[in-house]
């Protein structure tokens, strides 16, 4: 049963843990110095969420493992994150959309798993709840102003939408794991996210102008380990300090 | 007011000045300025800006155009004029002794 909810416990962070390093890669770099913070503190909060979920779950794995050992040291294959969050930064249009698509996913299964069985899981799950809901607030904030401001805004937003919207589905495939952890009142329960899920982001989408794009899921198996080729990137570079320099502290 | 079309086309956002007030402050003090397209986001922006450690319990911005300021040049018939007028100051007052704070 350890075993299992350490599995659980990356499905649940590493989502977290490669957008947060997305968005860490614009540090320095955002369109204006306001939302450069403004990113820069998401990417903080998710990382604070990941540490969380990342030391329980090294507990579980017991040897000497370390918040860091499964932050840095698992293979491509091992991570379980969704496809969405390896995309690109690609243009402001895409970091905003893909915060979008994500956050309004985080948000309420944050708030399922306030009232997980397992109490590490609910009290991460309660302390990360004001920090994803300011997220969503921005960046709905933002999908609002990009789809109804510029001809060239909207346009850049939909094409950001219509690559991305293909992967959201992802969230919501079951897997045996999930299954399991829903049925015994640890995990959450994907399909009452996934009804809030569309509800909510199609009414958004609406408001800012957009045209929800036709749906053509992509297969995509990012909780099971299979990934896009973007992953493969980010991990050499999330990892080459730890890799190098093994144990190093800073 | 501005429409959203008619903020995004102009190049630069305008300018907002920031105030916020700490946990234990009575009154709103400025902090700083930053740009935003519009209140709601000038809000969001001075947020992520200005109360990352923790600064306030809350912010008011208002858009730096509104501000309605005193003329360096005439510092000399606005200011100085005070500068002679000691017995404006409560200090000639002699306070009893049991009277502590003060």
């Amino acid at each position: 049963m350890e075993n299992k909810i350490y599995d659980y416990l990356l499905t649940l962070g590493d989502n977290s843990l490669i957008l947060g390093h997305r968005l860490s890669e614009l540090c320095g770099h955002g369109p204006s110095l306001e939302t450069d913070i403004a990113l820069t503190n998401i990417s903080l909060d998710l990382y604070g969420q990941v540490r969380n979920f990342f030391q329980y779950a090294s507990e579980l794995s017991g040897e000497d493992a370390s918040e860091d050992s499964v932050a840095f040291l698992r293979t491509e294959r091992e991570y379980k994150n969704s496809w969405l969050v390896e995309q690109p930064n690609e243009d402001f249009a895409h970091v905003i959309c893909r915060q979008f698509l994500f956050d309004s996913f985080h948000m309420p299964l944050m708030k399922q798993l306030c009232s997980s069985s397992d109490e590490r899981i609910a009290a991460i799950a309660e302390k990360s709840i004001k920090e994803s809901l300011y997220h969503e607030r921005f960046s709905s904030e933002w999908m609002k102003r990009l789809g109804g401001g510029t001809e060239v805004s909207n346009q850049k937003l939909q094409s950001a939408l219509n690559h991305l919207y293909l992967f959201i589905n992802e969230f919501f495939q079951e897997t045996p794991l999930d299954k399991e952890m829903k049925e015994n009142g640890i995990g959450a329960d994907l399909e009452a996210i996934k009804e809030v899920y569309f509800q909510n982001v199609n009414t958004l989408l609406k408001e800012a102008e957009l045209t929800i794009p036709e749906t053509n899921w992509r297969q995509t198996d990012g909780k099971q380990g299979f990934h896009s080729e973007h992953l493969g990137f980010i991990l050499a570079e999330l990892q080459y300090m730890q890799r190098t320099y093994p144990n190093s502290e800073w | 007011m501005s429409t959203i079309v008619e903020i995004m086309t102009k190049k630069e956002w305008p300018i907002w000045e920031v105030f916020i007030r700490s946990k234990n402050g009575l009154e709103h003090r400025h902090a700083g300025s930053l740009h935003a397209a519009d209140a709601e986001m000038a809000l969001e922006n001075a947020r992520d800006v200005y109360t990352r450690r923790q600064e306030g319990v809350s912010l008011w911005v208002v858009e730096s155009k509104h501000i309605v300021a005193s003329n360096p040049s005439e510092n000399g018939e606005m200011f100085e004029p005070a500068a002679d007028k000691a017995y404006r100051h409560p200090t000639f007052y002699v306070l009893p002794d049991e009277l502590k704070h003060m």
